[in-house]
Protein backbone atom coordinates (compact mmCIF):
# COMPACT_ATOMS: atom_id res chain seq x y z
CA UNK A 1 0.00 0.00 0.00
CA UNK A 2 1.12 3.30 -1.22
CA UNK A 3 -1.06 5.68 1.10
CA UNK A 4 0.76 7.29 3.63
CA UNK A 5 -1.05 9.13 6.50
CA UNK A 6 -1.78 13.24 5.72
CA UNK A 7 -3.79 15.31 7.77
CA UNK A 8 -6.39 15.75 5.99
CA UNK A 9 -6.53 19.17 5.44
CA UNK A 10 -3.26 18.94 4.19
CA UNK A 11 -4.36 16.23 1.92
CA UNK A 12 -7.33 18.45 0.65
CA UNK A 13 -4.72 21.30 0.09
CA UNK A 14 -2.33 19.32 -1.44
CA UNK A 15 -4.88 17.25 -3.94
CA UNK A 16 -7.35 20.75 -4.77
CA UNK A 17 -3.74 21.82 -6.45
CA UNK A 18 -3.08 18.79 -8.22
CA UNK A 19 -6.57 19.33 -9.94
CA UNK A 20 -5.94 22.61 -10.62
CA UNK A 21 -2.20 21.79 -12.18
CA UNK A 22 -3.67 19.91 -14.51
CA UNK A 23 -6.25 21.60 -15.44
CA UNK A 24 -3.73 24.51 -16.23
CA UNK A 25 -1.27 21.89 -18.37
CA UNK A 26 -4.49 21.11 -20.90
CA UNK A 27 -3.99 25.24 -21.43
CA UNK A 28 -0.32 24.43 -22.15
CA UNK A 29 -1.10 21.96 -24.57
CA UNK A 30 -3.89 24.53 -26.44
CA UNK A 31 -4.29 28.08 -25.82
CA UNK A 32 -6.63 28.54 -28.55
CA UNK A 33 -9.64 29.28 -26.26
CA UNK A 34 -7.71 32.06 -24.03
CA UNK A 35 -8.15 34.17 -27.62
CA UNK A 36 -11.22 33.76 -28.52
CA UNK A 37 -12.98 34.60 -25.42
CA UNK A 38 -10.66 38.04 -25.20
CA UNK A 39 -13.41 39.09 -28.27
CA UNK A 40 -16.66 39.54 -25.65
CA UNK A 41 -14.85 42.14 -23.46
CA UNK A 42 -13.86 43.73 -26.59
CA UNK A 43 -16.99 44.15 -27.79
CA UNK A 44 -18.95 45.11 -24.84
CA UNK A 45 -16.06 47.80 -23.92
CA UNK A 46 -15.22 49.08 -27.59
CA UNK A 47 -18.94 49.12 -29.03
CA UNK A 48 -22.06 49.02 -26.23
CA UNK A 49 -19.26 51.33 -23.53
CA UNK A 50 -17.89 53.69 -25.99
CA UNK A 51 -22.06 54.39 -27.27
CA UNK A 52 -23.19 54.85 -24.09
CA UNK A 53 -20.50 57.05 -22.25
CA UNK A 54 -21.10 59.12 -25.44
CA UNK A 55 -25.06 59.57 -24.54
CA UNK A 56 -24.44 61.01 -21.62
CA UNK A 57 -27.52 58.70 -19.92
CA UNK A 58 -25.81 57.27 -17.34
CA UNK A 59 -25.17 59.07 -14.47
CA UNK A 60 -21.87 57.49 -12.67
CA UNK A 61 -20.93 60.69 -10.12
CA UNK A 62 -17.69 61.94 -10.85
CA UNK A 63 -16.10 59.23 -12.52
CA UNK A 64 -16.50 58.64 -16.30
CA UNK A 65 -18.97 55.72 -17.97
CA UNK A 66 -16.12 53.87 -19.52
CA UNK A 67 -14.17 53.73 -16.27
CA UNK A 68 -17.18 52.82 -14.58
CA UNK A 69 -18.08 49.97 -16.73
CA UNK A 70 -14.46 48.36 -17.42
CA UNK A 71 -14.35 46.87 -14.16
CA UNK A 72 -18.37 45.45 -14.74
CA UNK A 73 -17.19 44.27 -17.96
CA UNK A 74 -14.07 42.56 -16.38
CA UNK A 75 -16.36 41.21 -14.09
CA UNK A 76 -19.07 39.85 -16.74
CA UNK A 77 -16.52 37.91 -18.84
CA UNK A 78 -15.62 36.52 -15.45
CA UNK A 79 -18.87 35.41 -15.07
CA UNK A 80 -19.69 34.42 -18.48
CA UNK A 81 -16.28 32.47 -18.65
CA UNK A 82 -17.17 30.80 -15.65
CA UNK A 83 -20.94 29.63 -15.53
CA UNK A 84 -20.45 27.60 -18.64
CA UNK A 85 -17.13 25.50 -17.10
CA UNK A 86 -20.28 23.12 -15.85
CA UNK A 87 -20.16 22.19 -19.77
CA UNK A 88 -16.92 20.41 -19.68
CA UNK A 89 -17.96 18.41 -16.37
CA UNK A 90 -20.95 17.17 -18.05
CA UNK A 91 -18.58 16.38 -20.89
CA UNK A 92 -16.19 14.84 -18.84
CA UNK A 93 -18.85 12.84 -17.27
CA UNK A 94 -19.87 11.58 -20.62
CA UNK A 95 -16.50 9.98 -21.24
CA UNK A 96 -15.64 7.98 -17.88
CA UNK A 97 -13.57 10.39 -16.40
CA UNK A 98 -15.48 12.31 -13.32
CA UNK A 99 -15.84 8.13 -12.43
CA UNK A 100 -12.21 7.44 -12.46
CA UNK A 101 -11.67 10.93 -9.95
CA UNK A 102 -14.25 9.56 -7.87
CA UNK A 103 -13.27 6.30 -7.72
CA UNK A 104 -10.03 7.46 -6.41
CA UNK A 105 -9.39 8.58 -2.83
CA UNK A 106 -9.36 12.30 -3.37
CA UNK A 107 -11.73 14.47 -1.30
CA UNK A 108 -15.03 15.29 -2.87
CA UNK A 109 -14.57 18.99 -1.57
CA UNK A 110 -10.50 18.91 -3.28
CA UNK A 111 -12.26 17.56 -6.95
CA UNK A 112 -14.70 20.35 -6.68
CA UNK A 113 -12.67 23.26 -5.40
CA UNK A 114 -9.80 22.24 -7.70
CA UNK A 115 -11.68 22.79 -10.87
CA UNK A 116 -13.40 25.62 -9.96
CA UNK A 117 -9.55 27.25 -8.74
CA UNK A 118 -8.48 26.50 -12.45
CA UNK A 119 -11.26 28.06 -14.03
CA UNK A 120 -10.08 31.42 -11.43
CA UNK A 121 -6.61 31.00 -13.11
CA UNK A 122 -7.85 30.47 -16.48
CA UNK A 123 -9.97 34.09 -16.15
CA UNK A 124 -6.56 35.97 -15.26
CA UNK A 125 -6.54 36.04 -19.31
CA UNK A 126 -9.69 37.86 -18.75
CA UNK A 127 -7.85 40.73 -16.66
CA UNK A 128 -5.21 41.48 -19.03
CA UNK A 129 -7.51 41.86 -21.55
CA UNK A 130 -9.48 44.59 -19.90
CA UNK A 131 -6.30 45.95 -18.71
CA UNK A 132 -5.43 46.31 -22.15
CA UNK A 133 -8.56 48.24 -23.90
CA UNK A 134 -8.73 50.08 -20.89
CA UNK A 135 -5.32 51.36 -21.67
CA UNK A 136 -6.29 51.74 -24.94
CA UNK A 137 -9.69 53.63 -23.65
CA UNK A 138 -7.95 55.91 -21.31
CA UNK A 139 -9.90 54.62 -18.16
CA UNK A 140 -7.81 55.84 -15.29
CA UNK A 141 -6.17 52.53 -13.79
CA UNK A 142 -4.66 52.37 -10.37
CA UNK A 143 -1.38 50.92 -10.86
CA UNK A 144 -0.89 50.15 -6.87
CA UNK A 145 0.73 46.66 -6.12
CA UNK A 146 -1.88 46.26 -3.49
CA UNK A 147 -4.55 47.27 -6.13
CA UNK A 148 -3.27 44.83 -8.52
CA UNK A 149 -3.14 42.18 -6.00
CA UNK A 150 -6.65 43.01 -5.42
CA UNK A 151 -8.23 42.48 -8.69
CA UNK A 152 -5.94 39.59 -9.20
CA UNK A 153 -7.46 37.45 -5.79
CA UNK A 154 -10.77 38.73 -6.64
CA UNK A 155 -10.99 37.42 -10.24
CA UNK A 156 -9.82 34.35 -9.10
CA UNK A 157 -12.10 33.94 -6.55
CA UNK A 158 -15.01 35.35 -8.59
CA UNK A 159 -14.34 32.48 -11.16
CA UNK A 160 -13.80 29.84 -8.63
CA UNK A 161 -17.21 31.26 -7.37
CA UNK A 162 -19.50 30.71 -10.47
CA UNK A 163 -17.85 27.81 -12.18
CA UNK A 164 -18.72 26.10 -8.62
CA UNK A 165 -22.36 27.45 -9.16
CA UNK A 166 -22.13 26.22 -13.09
CA UNK A 167 -20.95 22.64 -11.60
CA UNK A 168 -23.90 22.30 -8.99
CA UNK A 169 -26.44 22.91 -12.23
CA UNK A 170 -24.43 20.63 -14.47
CA UNK A 171 -24.72 18.10 -11.50
CA UNK A 172 -28.52 18.56 -11.54
CA UNK A 173 -29.19 18.84 -14.60
CA UNK A 174 -27.05 16.37 -16.63
CA UNK A 175 -27.07 16.52 -19.99
CA UNK A 176 -25.29 19.63 -22.29
CA UNK A 177 -28.93 20.44 -24.07
CA UNK A 178 -30.79 21.39 -20.78
CA UNK A 179 -27.27 23.00 -19.47
CA UNK A 180 -27.04 25.12 -22.10
CA UNK A 181 -30.57 26.34 -21.59
CA UNK A 182 -30.56 26.81 -18.31
CA UNK A 183 -26.89 28.76 -18.59
CA UNK A 184 -28.29 31.21 -20.53
CA UNK A 185 -31.72 31.36 -18.51
CA UNK A 186 -29.15 32.15 -15.57
CA UNK A 187 -26.12 34.39 -16.97
CA UNK A 188 -28.59 37.29 -18.23
CA UNK A 189 -30.51 38.23 -14.82
CA UNK A 190 -27.38 38.10 -12.68
CA UNK A 191 -25.39 40.16 -15.01
CA UNK A 192 -28.44 42.40 -15.43
CA UNK A 193 -29.19 42.99 -11.91
CA UNK A 194 -25.83 43.89 -10.90
CA UNK A 195 -24.09 46.87 -10.81
CA UNK A 196 -22.42 45.96 -14.03
CA UNK A 197 -22.79 48.46 -16.32
CA UNK A 198 -25.07 50.77 -14.42
CA UNK A 199 -24.97 52.29 -10.65
CA UNK A 200 -27.68 50.34 -8.58
CA UNK A 201 -29.03 53.69 -7.83
CA UNK A 202 -31.04 54.48 -10.88
CA UNK A 203 -32.92 50.91 -10.54
CA UNK A 204 -36.44 50.10 -9.12
CA UNK A 205 -36.78 49.42 -5.47
CA UNK A 206 -36.94 45.63 -6.15
CA UNK A 207 -34.44 45.33 -9.04
CA UNK A 208 -31.79 46.82 -5.95
CA UNK A 209 -33.28 44.67 -3.75
CA UNK A 210 -32.20 41.67 -5.86
CA UNK A 211 -28.88 42.95 -6.93
CA UNK A 212 -27.76 43.21 -3.38
CA UNK A 213 -28.70 39.47 -3.28
CA UNK A 214 -26.28 38.63 -6.44
CA UNK A 215 -22.60 38.27 -5.25
CA UNK A 216 -21.63 39.70 -8.75
CA UNK A 217 -22.85 43.10 -7.39
CA UNK A 218 -20.35 42.30 -4.72
CA UNK A 219 -17.38 41.00 -7.35
CA UNK A 220 -18.29 44.40 -9.25
CA UNK A 221 -17.88 46.95 -6.29
CA UNK A 222 -14.79 44.75 -5.02
CA UNK A 223 -13.29 45.52 -8.88
CA UNK A 224 -14.05 48.85 -8.85
CA UNK A 225 -13.13 50.33 -6.30
CA UNK A 226 -9.61 47.89 -6.80
CA UNK A 227 -8.85 48.68 -10.37
CA UNK A 228 -9.73 52.40 -10.58
CA UNK A 229 -8.48 55.92 -8.51
CA UNK A 230 -10.79 57.56 -7.07
CA UNK A 231 -13.33 54.94 -6.65
CA UNK A 232 -14.56 54.47 -3.53
CA UNK A 233 -16.31 51.19 -2.91
CA UNK A 234 -20.43 51.11 -1.89
CA UNK A 235 -20.47 48.12 0.90
CA UNK A 236 -16.41 48.55 1.54
CA UNK A 237 -14.00 45.96 0.24
CA UNK A 238 -14.08 43.39 3.35
CA UNK A 239 -18.03 42.99 3.05
CA UNK A 240 -16.99 42.29 -0.39
CA UNK A 241 -14.60 39.88 0.75
CA UNK A 242 -16.94 38.12 3.11
CA UNK A 243 -19.71 37.62 0.91
CA UNK A 244 -17.51 36.55 -2.27
CA UNK A 245 -15.51 34.07 0.34
CA UNK A 246 -18.96 32.81 2.17
CA UNK A 247 -21.19 32.07 -1.22
CA UNK A 248 -17.87 29.99 -2.71
CA UNK A 249 -17.55 28.19 0.38
CA UNK A 250 -21.63 27.49 0.73
CA UNK A 251 -21.34 26.07 -2.92
CA UNK A 252 -18.14 23.79 -2.94
CA UNK A 253 -19.77 22.04 -0.10
CA UNK A 254 -22.90 21.69 -1.96
CA UNK A 255 -21.03 20.65 -5.38
CA UNK A 256 -18.79 18.35 -3.18
CA UNK A 257 -22.14 16.78 -2.01
CA UNK A 258 -23.84 16.74 -5.54
CA UNK A 259 -20.54 15.98 -7.30
CA UNK A 260 -20.99 12.08 -6.98
CA UNK A 261 -24.10 11.87 -8.63
CA UNK A 262 -22.23 12.30 -11.60
CA UNK A 263 -20.30 9.01 -11.47
CA UNK A 264 -23.87 7.13 -11.78
CA UNK B 1 -4.99 -19.89 -3.27
CA UNK B 2 -8.80 -19.27 -2.47
CA UNK B 3 -8.43 -16.20 -0.29
CA UNK B 4 -11.91 -14.09 -1.13
CA UNK B 5 -11.03 -10.71 -2.45
CA UNK B 6 -14.58 -9.72 -3.27
CA UNK B 7 -17.28 -10.90 -0.62
CA UNK B 8 -21.33 -9.58 -2.25
CA UNK B 9 -24.16 -10.39 0.22
CA UNK B 10 -27.54 -9.93 -0.69
CA UNK B 11 -26.37 -6.67 -2.69
CA UNK B 12 -29.66 -4.80 -4.42
CA UNK B 13 -30.36 -1.69 -5.98
CA UNK B 14 -33.43 -0.37 -6.98
CA UNK B 15 -33.82 2.62 -9.08
CA UNK B 16 -37.74 3.64 -8.19
CA UNK B 17 -39.48 0.67 -8.66
CA UNK B 18 -37.21 -0.89 -10.71
CA UNK B 19 -34.78 -3.64 -9.41
CA UNK B 20 -31.47 -3.56 -11.16
CA UNK B 21 -29.73 -5.85 -9.06
CA UNK B 22 -31.11 -8.16 -6.58
CA UNK B 23 -29.98 -9.62 -3.92
CA UNK B 24 -26.90 -10.90 -5.14
CA UNK B 25 -24.35 -13.08 -3.32
CA UNK B 26 -21.12 -14.31 -4.80
CA UNK B 27 -17.74 -14.20 -3.85
CA UNK B 28 -14.29 -13.68 -5.90
CA UNK B 29 -10.93 -14.74 -5.34
CA UNK B 30 -7.33 -12.91 -4.95
CA UNK B 31 -5.57 -13.88 -8.56
CA UNK B 32 -8.69 -14.40 -10.19
CA UNK B 33 -10.42 -13.21 -13.42
CA UNK B 34 -14.15 -13.32 -12.69
CA UNK B 35 -15.94 -12.87 -15.52
CA UNK B 36 -19.35 -10.96 -15.02
CA UNK B 37 -21.57 -11.91 -18.10
CA UNK B 38 -25.08 -10.91 -19.27
CA UNK B 39 -27.05 -9.11 -21.64
CA UNK B 40 -27.54 -5.23 -21.25
CA UNK B 41 -29.50 -4.23 -18.46
CA UNK B 42 -28.79 -7.24 -16.36
CA UNK B 43 -27.33 -5.40 -13.82
CA UNK B 44 -23.61 -6.31 -14.44
CA UNK B 45 -22.59 -2.50 -14.99
CA UNK B 46 -25.00 -1.62 -11.61
CA UNK B 47 -22.83 -3.86 -9.48
CA UNK B 48 -19.49 -2.79 -10.86
CA UNK B 49 -20.15 0.67 -9.36
CA UNK B 50 -21.55 -0.11 -6.37
CA UNK B 51 -18.57 -2.28 -5.76
CA UNK B 52 -16.41 0.52 -6.61
CA UNK B 53 -17.95 2.78 -4.04
CA UNK B 54 -19.69 5.27 -7.44
CA UNK B 55 -23.20 4.42 -6.26
CA UNK B 56 -24.44 3.31 -2.98
CA UNK B 57 -26.30 0.14 -2.42
CA UNK B 58 -30.21 0.08 -1.34
CA UNK B 59 -29.51 -3.07 0.67
CA UNK B 60 -27.08 -5.97 1.43
CA UNK B 61 -23.52 -5.41 1.79
CA UNK B 62 -19.94 -6.02 0.07
CA UNK B 63 -16.25 -5.88 1.38
CA UNK B 64 -13.81 -5.12 -1.17
CA UNK B 65 -10.08 -6.36 -0.19
CA UNK B 66 -11.60 -6.22 3.52
CA UNK B 67 -13.20 -3.25 3.38
CA UNK B 68 -16.80 -1.96 3.50
CA UNK B 69 -18.01 -0.22 0.91
CA UNK B 70 -21.01 1.04 2.61
CA UNK B 71 -18.71 2.30 5.47
CA UNK B 72 -15.40 2.45 5.02
CA UNK B 73 -15.62 3.73 0.96
CA UNK B 74 -12.09 5.13 0.92
CA UNK B 75 -10.20 2.51 2.26
CA UNK B 76 -12.15 0.63 -0.51
CA UNK B 77 -10.56 3.30 -3.33
CA UNK B 78 -7.11 2.87 -1.90
CA UNK B 79 -7.75 -0.80 -2.69
CA UNK B 80 -9.26 -1.04 -6.09
CA UNK B 81 -8.73 0.57 -9.86
CA UNK B 82 -11.41 1.19 -12.22
CA UNK B 83 -11.28 0.67 -15.82
CA UNK B 84 -15.13 2.29 -16.86
CA UNK B 85 -16.44 1.64 -20.37
CA UNK B 86 -16.30 5.23 -21.32
CA UNK B 87 -13.12 6.53 -22.08
CA UNK B 88 -11.74 7.69 -18.68
CA UNK B 89 -8.37 9.18 -19.64
CA UNK B 90 -8.36 12.97 -20.72
CA UNK B 91 -7.16 13.29 -24.21
CA UNK B 92 -6.25 16.80 -23.77
CA UNK B 93 -3.04 15.54 -22.01
CA UNK B 94 -0.76 13.70 -22.12
CA UNK B 95 -0.15 9.91 -21.73
CA UNK B 96 2.43 10.79 -19.58
CA UNK B 97 0.31 13.81 -17.51
CA UNK B 98 -2.41 10.87 -17.24
CA UNK B 99 -0.32 9.31 -15.32
CA UNK B 100 1.33 11.63 -13.25
CA UNK B 101 -2.33 13.14 -11.85
CA UNK B 102 -3.00 9.55 -10.55
CA UNK B 103 0.41 9.02 -9.08
CA UNK B 104 -0.30 12.32 -7.09
CA UNK B 105 -3.97 11.85 -6.45
CA UNK B 106 -2.79 8.12 -4.78
CA UNK B 107 -0.01 9.71 -2.76
CA UNK B 108 2.37 7.72 -4.17
CA UNK B 109 5.73 9.08 -2.77
CA UNK B 110 7.18 11.91 -4.63
CA UNK B 111 10.45 10.21 -4.83
CA UNK B 112 8.97 7.11 -6.65
CA UNK B 113 6.37 8.86 -8.95
CA UNK B 114 9.02 8.37 -11.70
CA UNK B 115 10.10 5.09 -11.45
CA UNK B 116 6.58 3.82 -11.13
CA UNK B 117 5.61 5.99 -14.22
CA UNK B 118 8.35 4.41 -15.56
CA UNK B 119 7.26 0.66 -14.98
CA UNK B 120 4.02 1.59 -16.15
CA UNK B 121 4.55 2.75 -19.09
CA UNK B 122 6.84 -0.49 -19.99
CA UNK B 123 4.43 -2.26 -18.92
CA UNK B 124 1.48 -1.12 -21.61
CA UNK B 125 4.29 -0.85 -24.13
CA UNK B 126 3.77 3.25 -23.84
CA UNK B 127 6.93 4.55 -23.82
CA UNK B 128 7.77 5.80 -27.02
CA UNK B 129 4.42 7.85 -26.82
CA UNK B 130 4.25 9.07 -23.75
CA UNK B 131 4.99 12.62 -24.43
CA UNK B 132 2.34 12.57 -27.22
CA UNK B 133 -1.42 13.96 -26.58
CA UNK B 134 -3.77 10.89 -25.56
CA UNK B 135 -6.31 13.05 -28.33
CA UNK B 136 -3.86 11.28 -30.46
CA UNK B 137 -4.08 7.53 -29.20
CA UNK B 138 -5.35 4.69 -31.31
CA UNK B 139 -8.61 2.95 -29.04
CA UNK B 140 -6.15 -0.16 -28.34
CA UNK B 141 -3.28 2.31 -26.94
CA UNK B 142 -6.37 4.51 -24.98
CA UNK B 143 -7.33 1.60 -23.35
CA UNK B 144 -3.63 0.36 -22.22
CA UNK B 145 -3.11 3.80 -20.77
CA UNK B 146 -6.04 3.12 -18.95
CA UNK B 147 -4.62 -0.14 -17.35
CA UNK B 148 -1.42 1.61 -16.41
CA UNK B 149 -3.44 4.48 -15.04
CA UNK B 150 -5.68 2.36 -12.83
CA UNK B 151 -2.76 -0.08 -11.60
CA UNK B 152 -0.30 2.81 -10.55
CA UNK B 153 -1.00 2.13 -7.13
CA UNK B 154 -0.66 -1.41 -7.29
CA UNK B 155 -4.42 -2.26 -6.14
CA UNK B 156 -5.56 -5.77 -4.97
CA UNK B 157 -8.61 -5.77 -7.19
CA UNK B 158 -9.01 -4.30 -10.84
CA UNK B 159 -12.13 -3.27 -12.15
CA UNK B 160 -13.12 -3.54 -15.28
CA UNK B 161 -16.19 -2.31 -17.58
CA UNK B 162 -16.57 -4.43 -20.90
CA UNK B 163 -12.61 -3.67 -20.84
CA UNK B 164 -12.66 -4.76 -24.94
CA UNK B 165 -15.87 -2.99 -26.14
CA UNK B 166 -15.22 -1.56 -29.40
CA UNK B 167 -11.28 -2.96 -30.12
CA UNK B 168 -10.46 -5.08 -32.66
CA UNK B 169 -9.29 -8.43 -32.77
CA UNK B 170 -5.36 -7.30 -32.64
CA UNK B 171 -5.82 -4.83 -29.97
CA UNK B 172 -8.09 -6.95 -28.03
CA UNK B 173 -5.79 -9.48 -27.55
CA UNK B 174 -2.94 -6.78 -26.67
CA UNK B 175 -5.27 -6.00 -24.34
CA UNK B 176 -5.99 -9.00 -22.94
CA UNK B 177 -2.10 -9.97 -22.57
CA UNK B 178 -1.35 -7.15 -20.36
CA UNK B 179 -4.51 -7.69 -18.42
CA UNK B 180 -2.95 -11.32 -17.52
CA UNK B 181 0.38 -9.98 -17.07
CA UNK B 182 -0.93 -8.15 -14.25
CA UNK B 183 -2.45 -10.73 -12.77
CA UNK B 184 0.27 -12.92 -12.98
CA UNK B 185 2.82 -10.22 -11.76
CA UNK B 186 1.15 -8.59 -9.06
CA UNK B 187 -1.14 -10.94 -8.38
CA UNK B 188 -4.01 -8.28 -8.69
CA UNK B 189 -7.66 -9.92 -9.04
CA UNK B 190 -9.69 -8.72 -12.14
CA UNK B 191 -13.01 -7.98 -11.62
CA UNK B 192 -14.77 -7.55 -15.39
CA UNK B 193 -17.93 -7.35 -17.06
CA UNK B 194 -18.02 -8.22 -20.43
CA UNK B 195 -20.87 -9.52 -23.18
CA UNK B 196 -18.09 -10.89 -25.90
CA UNK B 197 -18.35 -14.81 -25.17
CA UNK B 198 -14.78 -15.37 -26.04
CA UNK B 199 -13.32 -13.17 -23.66
CA UNK B 200 -15.34 -14.62 -20.86
CA UNK B 201 -14.19 -18.24 -22.81
CA UNK B 202 -10.74 -17.66 -23.35
CA UNK B 203 -9.37 -15.36 -20.32
CA UNK B 204 -11.81 -15.98 -17.12
CA UNK B 205 -11.18 -18.54 -14.69
CA UNK B 206 -15.29 -18.07 -13.42
CA UNK B 207 -18.33 -16.92 -14.81
CA UNK B 208 -21.10 -15.47 -13.08
CA UNK B 209 -24.15 -14.87 -15.06
CA UNK B 210 -26.35 -12.50 -14.48
CA UNK B 211 -29.76 -12.01 -15.72
CA UNK B 212 -32.79 -8.87 -14.87
CA UNK B 213 -30.41 -8.42 -11.99
CA UNK B 214 -30.00 -12.00 -10.49
CA UNK B 215 -27.44 -14.53 -10.16
CA UNK B 216 -28.60 -17.09 -12.29
CA UNK B 217 -25.25 -19.34 -13.04
CA UNK B 218 -21.71 -19.21 -11.47
CA UNK B 219 -18.53 -21.44 -12.37
CA UNK B 220 -15.66 -22.30 -14.38
CA UNK B 221 -16.62 -22.66 -17.81
CA UNK B 222 -16.45 -26.14 -17.46
CA UNK B 223 -19.20 -26.38 -14.70
CA UNK B 224 -21.61 -24.48 -16.36
CA UNK B 225 -20.90 -26.13 -19.56
CA UNK B 226 -21.76 -29.64 -17.71
CA UNK B 227 -24.51 -28.14 -16.07
CA UNK B 228 -26.50 -28.20 -18.24
CA UNK B 229 -26.47 -32.34 -18.52
CA UNK B 230 -25.35 -34.65 -21.72
CA UNK B 231 -24.20 -33.94 -24.71
CA UNK B 232 -21.28 -31.22 -25.27
CA UNK B 233 -22.30 -27.64 -24.75
CA UNK B 234 -20.78 -24.18 -26.06
CA UNK B 235 -20.86 -20.93 -23.54
CA UNK B 236 -23.85 -19.50 -25.95
CA UNK B 237 -25.52 -22.47 -25.04
CA UNK B 238 -24.74 -21.70 -21.52
CA UNK B 239 -25.94 -18.52 -21.58
CA UNK B 240 -29.20 -18.64 -23.36
CA UNK B 241 -29.95 -21.44 -21.36
CA UNK B 242 -29.40 -19.46 -17.77
CA UNK B 243 -30.47 -15.98 -19.20
CA UNK B 244 -33.23 -16.85 -21.37
CA UNK B 245 -32.23 -14.58 -24.51
CA UNK B 246 -29.31 -13.96 -26.67
CA UNK B 247 -26.80 -11.09 -25.43
CA UNK B 248 -28.18 -8.94 -27.39
CA UNK B 249 -31.11 -8.03 -26.33
CA UNK B 250 -31.55 -6.11 -23.81
CA UNK B 251 -30.26 -2.50 -22.90
CA UNK B 252 -31.49 1.11 -22.93
CA UNK B 253 -31.28 4.09 -24.81
CA UNK B 254 -28.51 5.51 -22.51
CA UNK B 255 -26.30 2.04 -22.36
CA UNK B 256 -26.44 1.88 -26.24
CA UNK B 257 -25.53 5.24 -27.09
CA UNK B 258 -22.67 5.38 -24.08
CA UNK B 259 -21.82 1.87 -26.16
CA UNK B 260 -21.24 3.45 -29.49
CA UNK B 261 -19.96 6.41 -28.33
CA UNK B 262 -17.34 4.37 -26.69
CA UNK B 263 -16.72 2.35 -30.13
CA UNK B 264 -16.59 5.34 -31.71
CA UNK B 265 -13.83 6.50 -29.58
CA UNK B 266 -11.82 3.59 -29.57
CA UNK B 267 -11.92 2.76 -33.45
Amino acid sequence: MTGTFIHPLISFVDKTFVIAEFELRKLRHDFTELITRALQPALWLLIFGQVFARSGMMHTGNIPYLDFIAPGILAQSVLFVAIFYGINVIWERDLGIVQKFLVSPTPRTALVLGKGLSAGIRTLSQAIVVYGLSLFLGVRLNWSPLALLNVFVVVVLAATLFSTFSLIIACIVKTRERFMGVGQVLTMPLFFASNAIYPTDIMPAWLKVISHLNPLTYVVDALRTSMLSGSPSTFGLGMDYAVIFLTTIVLVFIGARLYPQLGV
Amino acid sequence: MTTPVVEIEKLSRRFGTFTAVDSLTLVANAGEVFGLLGSNGAGKSTTIKMLTTLLPPSSGEARVGGFSITTQPVEVRRAIGYVPQAVSVDGSLTGYENLLIFAKLYDIPRSEQQARIREQLTFVDLTADAGRLVGQYSGGMVRRLEIAQATLHRPRVLFLDEPTVGLDPIARDAVWKHLIDLRDQYGTTLFLTTHYLEDAENHCDRIAIMHMGKLAALGTLKELETSLGTGSHTLDEVFVHYAGATLDSGGNFRAVSAERTTEQRLG
